[in-house]
């Protein structure tokens, strides 16, 4: 380690030079595999140890599966693509097909037979490298619709020895051929590309319609990889873990854009059942999460708590209530008096640091959090214990950085600054609008959607209403432009508002509150089977199924109580008083991305659940007790069947609203 | 004497001669007959089922094969020999490993240690060496580790590495049973009720498995079954026993066809 850093910081006193000499992603595996050959690229734990890749082997590996699918017949420009879970032979294939002159297009792992044909028809893949025999078998089904599709690599061929081999072969025998094929032909595919080829196209989940293809070229992510690499000094010895799903184009800038271009390790769980072990095993300098994966931490935290003893409890309780006023105000520099620091230290020996050790996070140097508003409680926690949770605003069609908060510079309300390099304005109907190196080439086929996204001068519509707030130029994310709207009242209808504030409560999994153009609120809730269950089961409460607990009398008063608590903090908001909640209820299935109502990146459908449910909505609105209904749903095999259940409609009370929510909005 | 001839079945799997051959069993205990004159045989690289209504004598004769019972009468050859009155051990040795019907792991043990004790048989060193880590036990243990996690990465058990078992749930507990098993790295495996009392998705991740394990290895697989779906689904070869004897052998459609079998299994009315 210390050797490679030495080397790392040789090569940073020349790096200025360097920069301008490296456009694409492959170079910089070139200048990796030079600057620091023994340094670890890649990490994965497999059979109960880590392997590793130094960056010389993986750019040897990343030649050979280059030179094999050339050899294959792949040609320049063509899409390969790419189908698993994180696995280090999954990222060095995608730098291999690039290697190649062709282009990347990782999928969704859970997508299933139709969306990947969908996928697949849509940008001619020509290639398919899938993981196992399950990806294989999603390609296989669908693969006389697919025209021009000509070979599937698999990673691991378990299940697979009796399937047609002309069609198919293991990424071992590619590389095979590889090894002996004539390097000529790549380095001469090499020396064509400039920082306008295409990198990488990933489909954007889409919160309506169907999947885009977002091309980025190697100038989009690397000069926004180079931005923000700077922006948090990231450091060639700093380590991510590699978790989140390798189609989102955050995974595709943290694994191959900022690990390329800074040259510091990717570390790949032993499977998907292990990441919080592995998590804590390989501690990560470098961490980024969806809230949702903060919140689920924090939910697993607090269930073992509310089963501690006595002691600790009062312990834990006695100390993060210090922690809360203390750890953010020692984050941000701030003057801390003797006392409460030396407090805080204890705190830090007795109880941050172990529950830091517990969540995997002791060594995080940099946190961020993006996709979904986080709320301010879930985000202040992390911070009171001492982690540097920052959040960052970003869309694939950026890919990734519109903004981020700088250190000393948090806040759970605002979403930072623009990074280095990007341009924002606020339109006239309050949509933001942002132009960055980062900002995508075009949809691909798609002149329409591409035109209607980014005008002539290069200004890229978000489809998120904001403003930027005059005194300290951070950024404030309000909804969705299309989703936020007005009460029949007038008053301003934000419901992503409300709903980040029902979802800390770790009881509350998920919520969608409906009201836009309506005289009242009324919200759908999901509850947490982990949280719940194990309230229940400590409870002796009996219970078959989720449809069951969740219409469970005492369920159904635990959350009234939390709904109303909600009403009581969005009553403070002048702004967005009106959008309390009259009636809930808790929703007899989770809502799920197989039954499209959410995007495979766990945001909700909004229209979609609206439409569907629209019998339940009815009933919130109207004065009926309970509402008996029938919900289609498809199961993980991708069979259909049918849900039929009767949900109870439930009151919560509000605080009443004076004018100021109304002139707030005139 | 014995069949060397090679089949290749519809699926494309090679399976080859007789492997074990049971000839003429007959087992008692007591007055009892649990087994009476019963012959058939196993094939490399097969999955046999035994099958029969409760108290036929399936489990029975899966421990005849296994060689825990010895039967009065008959001869059970194996790989061309006659096999002799042998110990458990001495069976292991040969390349046998079973699975129970009521699951017998260390519960009190990690998942990793269970499927560890699955390796014995390949240890060599003496236990003195290996309490106190010396010389080649210590390479003889990462060894034999390594293949533990291959079984282990293999049934994707990896996230409850570390756990005890005794907090594991039910169908999680038959797998690591089966890793066990798999460890020992047998040529012949015994799989007594693999599925039973699981749901249909635990049913389905078995079978999956079983095959799989069948496939990779080319492990011959002997296997009792209820669910008669998976039994269907799974064997190349399938003998029926009721009360005893055995009332049908061949593949699964000649026994589903079988007039005896279906009044087995279904009852016939005694006029």
């Amino acid at each position: 380690m210390v050797a490679s850093e030495a080397a790392f910081r040789q090569d940073r006193g020349g790096r200025t030079t360097d920069m301008t000499d490296l456009h694409t992603i492959p170079e910089f595996l070139d200048r990796n595999a030079t600057a620091f050959a023994d340094a670890p690229a890649y990490r994965e734990k497999e059979f109960g140890i880590w392997q590793q890749w130094t960056w010389d082997q993986a750019r040897t590996e990343i030649e050979e599966m280059a030179l094999g699918l050339i050899s294959l017949g792949l040609e320049i420009g063509e899409h390969v693509a790419v189908i698993g879970r994180n696995r280090p032979q999954l990222y060095m294939s995608m730098v291999a097909v690039q290697c190649a002159g062709a282009i990347p297009v990782p999928l969704y792992q859970d997508a299933v037979g139709e969306e990947i044909a969908y996928v697949l028809g849509h940008c001619s893949a020509k290639f398919v490298i899938a993981a196992d025999q399950e990806q294989v078998d999603k390609v296989e089904e669908v693969r006389d619709r697919i025209e021009g599709l000509r070979h599937i690599l698999y990673l691991d061929g378990r299940g697979l020895r009796k399937y047609d081999h002309s069609v198919m072969s293991s990424i071992a025998t590619l590389r095979e051929a590889g090894r002996t094929a004539d390097r000529a032909e790549m380095d001469r595919r090499r020396a064509q590309q400039t920082g306008a080829t295409t990198c990488v196209m990933l489909y954007t989940s889409g919160t309506t319609g169907k999947p885009k293809g977002v091309v980025l070229s190697h100038d989009n992510i690397v000069s926004t990889a180079l931005a923000s690499s700077g922006f948090d000094h990231l450091r060639q010895t700093d380590d991510v873990l590699a978790y989140l799903p390798m189609a989102w184009v955050g995974d595709f800038i943290f694994s191959i854009g900022q690990a390329m271009v800074t040259g510091f390790c990717v570390n790949c769980p032993e499977s998907a059942d292990t990441t919080m072990q592995d998590l804590r095993e390989i501690g990560p300098t470098y961490y980024f999460a969806p809230p949702r994966v903060f919140e689920t931490q924090l939910t697993n935290v607090m269930i073992r708590m509310e089963d501690a003893s006595k002691i600790k409890k009062a312990m834990f309780d006695h100390f993060m209530a210090h922690a809360k006023g203390v750890g953010p105000r020692l984050l941000d520099d701030e003057p801390v008096g003797l006392f409460d620091r030396m407090k805080y230290r204890l705190g830090e020996l007795l109880v941050f640091g172990p529950l830091k050790n517990t969540l995997g996070l002791s060594r995080v140097r940099v946190g961020y959090t993006a996709g979904e508003a986080i709320g301010p409680e879930l985000f202040d926690f992390y911070r009171s214990i001492g982690i540097n949770l920052k959040q960052l605003y970003g869309q694939t069609e950026a890919s990734v950085f519109i903004t981020q908060q700088k250190d000393h510079e948090v806040r759970s309300d605002t979403v930072g600054t623009p990074t280095p390099g990007v341009e924002l304005k606020i339109a006239e109907s309050g949509e933001v609008f942002y132009r960055s190196p980062g900002s995508f080439v075009e949809y691909y086929n798609n002149p329409e959607s591409t035109a209607s996204t980014k005008d002539a001068e290069g200004w890229v519509a978000t489809g998120d209403a904001g403003f930027i707030e005059p005194d300290t130029g951070h950024l404030r994310i309000i909804d969705r432009a299309k989703d936020v709207g007005k009460m029949a009242n007038g008053a301003l209808f934000a419901p992503k508002f409300v709903e980040n504030k029902l979802k800390f409560y770790p009881d509350i999994y998920e919520a969608v509150v409906f009201g836009n153009t309506r005289d009242r609120c009324v919200a759908f809730i999901n509850i947490d089977l982990t949280a719940v269950g194990n309230w229940a089961e400590r409870n002796n409460i009996a219970y078959a199924s989720y449809q069951e607990l969740a219409q469970h009398p005492r369920v159904l008063a635990t959350i009234t109580a939390h709904v109303e608590a909600v009403n009581k903090s969005v009553a403070e908001d002048d702004m967005l008083a009106g959008c309390q909640i009259h009636r809930f209820l808790v929703l007899h299935k989770q809502l799920d991305a197989d039954d499209d109502e959410m995007t495979r990146t766990q945001k909700v459908r909004r229209r979609i659940i609206e439409e569907k449910y629209a019998d339940l909505i009815e009933g919130l609105y109207g004065d009926v007790g309970e509402v008996y209904t029938e919900t289609d749903v498809t199961y993980e095999d991708g069979r259909k069947g049918k849900i039929k259940a009767t949900v109870k409609m439930c009151d919560a009370a509000v605080v009443p609203v004076t004018g100021k929510a109304l002139e707030a909005a005139e | 004497m014995l069949d060397t001839d090679t089949i290749t079945t519809p699926d494309g799997r090679t399976i080859g001669g007789t492997v074990m051959d049971l000839r003429n069993i007959t087992l008692r205990f007591g007055g009892v007959e649990a087994i009476k004159d019963i012959s058939f045989d196993i094939r490399e690289g097969e999955i046999r089922a035994i099958i029969g209504p409760n108290g036929a004598g399936k489990s029975s004769m899966l421990n005849v094969i296994s060689g825990f019972y010895v039967p009065q009468e008959g001869e059970v050859w194996y790989r061309g020999k006659l096999r002799p009155k042998m110990k458990p051990y001495e069976v292991a040795q040969q390349g046998i490993a079973r699975t129970f019907q009521n699951i017998a792991l260390f519960e009190g043990m990690s998942v990793l240690d269970n499927v560890m004790t699955g390796r014995l048989g390949h240890m060599k060193t003496n236990m003195l060496s290996q309490a106190i880590w010396w010389g080649r036990a210590a390479k003889e243990e990462t060894e034999n580790r390594a293949a533990v996690e291959r079984v282990i990465d293999f049934l994707e058990i990896q996230a409850i590495r570390k756990t005890p078992v005794g907090r594991l749930p039910y169908g999680l507990k038959k797998r690591v049973e089966l890793a066990r098993a798999l460890a020992a790295e047998p040529s012949l495996l015994l799989l007594d009720e693999p599925m039973a009392g699981m749901n249909v998705e635990e049913k389905e991740d078995m079978s999956r498995f079983i095959l799989d394990v069948n496939d990779e290895f080319g492990t011959t697989i002997a296997l009792i079954e209820h669910d008669m779906g998976v039994v269907m689904d799974l064997s190349d070869r399938v003998v029926v026993m009721d009360y005893g004897r055995k009332i049908g052998d061949g593949t699964p459609d000649e026994v589903r066809n079988n007039q005896a079998v279906i009044d087995a299994y279904l009852g016939v009315a005694h006029d």
